[in-house]
C-alpha cells in the first residue's frame, strides 16, 4: 500500500445470497443448494459419524461430544439470546443426571421414560431454584450461577444425601449400543434446529429484546422477568436432557457431575465456535472434546490447554470460528480506496 | 472463649483472602477470578526460593511478592485490558488464567504434604485460656497491620489517591490526568501481592495445595459479595461476619459444613441485596 491512500476493507453480500434470500431461491438448483448444502452436511455428517469412527472407544467419545454439544448450545442461548451469562451449566448436568438415577435405580423407570421426565423436571426445579436470582444482571448473575454447582456439591457431600461421595450405582445402560450413539445425536440435531426455529420466533424476538434493553421492555409494560423465566426453562431442560443421557451412558451418577469441567467446557467450546450462532457451539465441542481426549495421557494438562485456548479465543478472535466461516461463505471482501 | 478467639483469627484470615479481590474489583471493576491461582502461585514461589534457590526466609517471601505482583500486572496488561468493559469476557478470561495456572500445577505433580512452609516463629502461649500458637497471633497483627497500611496508603499517597480516584469516578479521575489503563495495572499488581501476603502468612498453617487456590477464590468472592462488592470496609467487616458464622457452625454442626455456610452467604446475599450489606444501592445496574 503506497502512502497518501488509505485502504479499507468493504464487504459484499454476494449475488447468489441475495438472490437465495426469498421464494426465488426454488427457481434453481445452484441456489438452493447454497441454503440447504450447509445445513445437509451437518446433519448427515452427525449421523453418519457413529459409522466412520473407528472402534468403540472413538463411539463413546462422539455421545459425551453430543452431550456437552447441549449444554453448549443451552449456555449459548441464555448468554447471547437472553444476556444472562450461566456459568453453572454443571448444575443443570447434576440435577438432571440425579433426578434420572432416582428415577432409574429407586423407582425403576426404563431410560425411555426417564429421561423426559428428568428433562421436564429438572428443568422445572433448576428454573424455581434459580428464580429468586433471576432479576439479578451481569457479574452478579454469573457469580451466583458458579456458586450453584459448588454449593450443592458440597451439601450431598455434608448431608451424605443422594449416595453422598460414593455416588448411585446400578443405572441400567441404553438399550443396544445404536440407541446409545443415535439418541444423544439426535437429540442435539432436534434441540440445535428447534432452538435455530425458537429464536426467529416472536418469542426469539421478546428475549433479544430483553438481551439489548431490558429496561425498554419493561417500560413497555411487559414482565421481563416472565420471559427469563421462561429461557432459563428452556436451557436447563436441555442441560438436564444432557445429564440424562450422560448418566445413562456411565451408568453411574455421582458428585463429578457436578464438576468444573460441565462448566468451564461448554463456554470455551461457545466461544471458540462463535457466540450467539447456536451452530458454533456444536461444532466447537467437537473440536475440542476429542483433542481433549486425545490429550487425557497428560492428565489434567489438557484443562491447562483448554482455557490456554478459551483466552486466545477471548483476546485475539472473539468472534469465534462460526461467526468467520459465515463471513466468508456470504460475502466477498476487497480493498477500496477512501 | 474458643469461639472467640478462632473466630477472630479466622476472621482475619478471611479478610486477608479477600482484601486483594477487593482492591482489584474496588478500582478496576475486573473481578479477577484468577485470586486463588496468584495464592497459590506465592506459595510455591516462596517454597521454591526457600528450597531450591537456597534463600533466607524473609528474602524469598520479598522476591516471591515481587514476581506475583508482575504476573498481575502482566495478566492485566495482556489479555484483561483487551476484554475490558465486557464483564463477561473478563470473567471468563481470567477464570481460564486461573485454572490453566492451577491445574498446570496440579499436573506438575504439585501436590501432597511435601510442599509446606515452615511457621514465622514456633511455640504456643495462652491468650484468654485458650491455647493459640503464636503464628495464629501473629496472622491477626500482621493482618490488622495491613489493613491499617492499606488505608493510610490509599489516603495520603499519590498512587493510593489516584487509585480511590478511579475507584470513585473513572470519568473525572481521567480529566483530572489519572492514567487509568496505568492505575488499573498498578491496582491488579497491588491486588496480586496482596493475594501473596495472605498466601505467606497462612499457607504456614497447613500445606500448599491446589484446591486451596479454589477454596481461597470462593472465600474472596463470598465476603466480597456479602461486604458488597467494591467496597473495602464492607469486606473486612463481612469477613468478621463469615468467619464467625464458619466457626459457629463448625463447633456444633462440623467441619464439612464451612464451605456450605461461605456458600450459602453468597447465594443468600445476591439473591435479597445484591449490592451487600454495605454497599451502595444502585439498584438499576444490579437487578431489573
Amino acid at each position: 500500500m503506497n502512502r497518501g491512500h488509505e485502504y479499507r476493507k468493504e464487504r459484499l453480500d454476494r449475488g447468489i445470497k441475495v438472490r437465495s434470500d426469498g421464494l426465488y431461491s426454488l427457481m434453481s438448483w445452484r441456489e438452493l443448494s447454497y441454503l440447504t448444502l450447509p445445513r445437509l452436511i451437518l446433519i448427515c455428517g452427525l449421523l453418519l459419524l457413529p459409522v466412520i469412527v473407528p472402534g468403540m472407544y472413538w463411539q463413546r467419545v462422539i455421545s459425551i461430544v453430543c452431550i456437552y454439544a447441549l449444554l453448549a448450545l443451552s449456555f449459548d442461548f441464555l448468554a447471547y439470546h437472553l444476556g444472562l451469562v450461566c456459568l453453572g451449566g454443571a448444575f443443570f448436568l447434576g440435577t438432571g443426571g440425579y433426578i434420572t438415577a432416582v428415577l432409574n435405580a429407586t423407582f425403576g423407570l426404563p431410560p425411555v421414560l426417564s429421561i423426559p421426565i428428568a428433562a421436564i423436571a429438572g428443568g422445572l426445579i433448576c428454573t424455581l431454584l434459580l428464580l429468586p436470582c433471576i432479576p439479578l444482571r451481569g457479574v452478579y448473575f454469573a457469580i451466583v450461577t458458579l456458586m450453584y454447582p459448588l454449593f450443592f456439591d458440597r451439601l450431598i457431600v455434608a448431608l451424605d444425601v443422594l449416595g453422598g461421595t460414593d455416588g448411585i450405582m446400578g443405572i441400567e445402560s441404553f438399550p443396544g449400543s445404536q440407541a446409545q450413539y443415535y439418541v444423544p445425536i439426535l437429540l442435539v440435531l432436534v434441540c440445535l434446529f428447534g432452538m435455530r426455529r425458537l429464536v426467529n420466533t416472536d418469542m426469539g424476538l421478546m428475549f433479544r429484546a430483553v438481551r439489548d434493553n431490558d429496561q425498554a421492555v419493561r417500560a413497555s409494560g411487559i414482565n421481563i422477568n416472565i420471559y427469563k423465566a421462561i429461557g432459563v426453562f428452556i436451557a436447563s431442560a436441555m442441560g438436564c436432557l444432557s445429564g440424562a443421557c450422560l448418566v445413562h451412558i456411565y451408568m453411574w451418577a455421582g458428585i463429578s457431575l457436578l464438576a468444573l469441567d460441565f462448566s468451564i467446557l461448554p463456554i470455551a467450546a461457545t466461544v471458540i465456535g462463535g457466540s450467539g450462532t447456536l451452530v458454533g457451539p456444536v461444532l466447537g465441542c467437537f473440536i475440542l472434546v476429542p483433542i481433549s481426549e486425545l490429550l487425557r495421557a497428560f492428565g489434567t494438562l489438557r484443562i491447562v490447554f483448554y482455557a490456554l485456548i478459551l483466552v486466545a479465543f477471548i483476546v485475539v478472535r472473539s468472534e469465534g470460528l462460526m461467526v468467520y466461516a459465515q463471513r466468508k461463505y456470504h460475502q466477498f471482501e476487497r480493498w477500496v480506496k477512501v | 472463649m474458643d469461639i472467640i478467639v478462632y473466630g477472630i483469627i479466622n476472621s482475619v484470615s478471611l479478610a486477608l483472602m479477600a482484601l486483594g479481590f477487593a482492591l482489584i474489583y474496588g478500582i478496576s471493576r475486573v473481578a479477577n477470578f484468577a485470586h486463588g491461582a496468584l495464592y497459590v502461585i506465592s506459595g510455591f514461589m516462596v517454597w521454591s526460593f526457600l528450597n531450591t534457590a537456597g534463600l533466607n526466609y524473609f528474602f524469598s517471601i520479598l522476591a516471591a511478592m515481587v514476581v506475583v505482583g508482575v504476573v498481575g500486572a502482566l495478566i492485566y496488561q495482556f489479555v484483561l485490558i483487551r476484554v475490558r468493559g465486557m464483564p463477561v469476557s473478563e470473567i471468563i478470561a481470567s477464570y481460564a488464567i486461573g485454572l490453566a495456572i492451577l491445574e498446570g500445577f496440579r499436573w506438575w505433580g504439585f501436590k501432597g504434604m511435601t510442599y509446606t512452609l515452615p511457621v514465622f516463629v514456633e511455640g504456643g502461649m495462652q491468650v484468654m485460656q485458650v491455647s493459640v500458637d503464636i503464628h495464629r497471633i501473629l496472622v491477626v497483627v500482621i493482618g490488622g497491620a495491613i489493613v491499617g497500611v492499606l488505608w493510610l496508603f490509599t489516603h495520603y499517597t499519590r498512587i493510593g489517591l489516584a487509585l480511590r480516584g478511579m475507584a470513585q469516578d473513572e470519568r473525572a479521575a481521567m480529566m483530572l490526568g489519572i492514567d487509568s489503563d496505568r492505575m488499573a495495572v498498578v491496582s491488579m499488581a497491588f491486588g496480586a501481592m496482596l493475594a501473596g501476603i495472605a498466601a505467606v502468612l497462612l499457607l504456614p498453617l497447613g500445606n500448599i495445595t491446589v484446591d486451596a487456590g479454589y477454596n481461597v477464590l470462593i472465600l474472596a468472592i463470598a465476603v466480597c459479595v456479602v461486604g458488597g462488592l467494591g467496597s473495602w470496609m464492607g469486606a473486612v467487616l463481612a469477613s468478621f461476619l463469615i468467619g464467625f458464622a464458619q466457626i459457629l457452625t463448625e463447633v456444633y454442626w462440623g467441619a464439612q459444613y464451612q464451605m456450605v455456610v461461605a456458600l450459602l452467604a453468597i447465594i443468600l446475599t445476591l439473591v435479597l441485596r445484591p449490592s451487600g450489606i454495605f454497599g451502595r444501592q444502585k439498584a438499576l445496574e444490579e437487578r431489573v
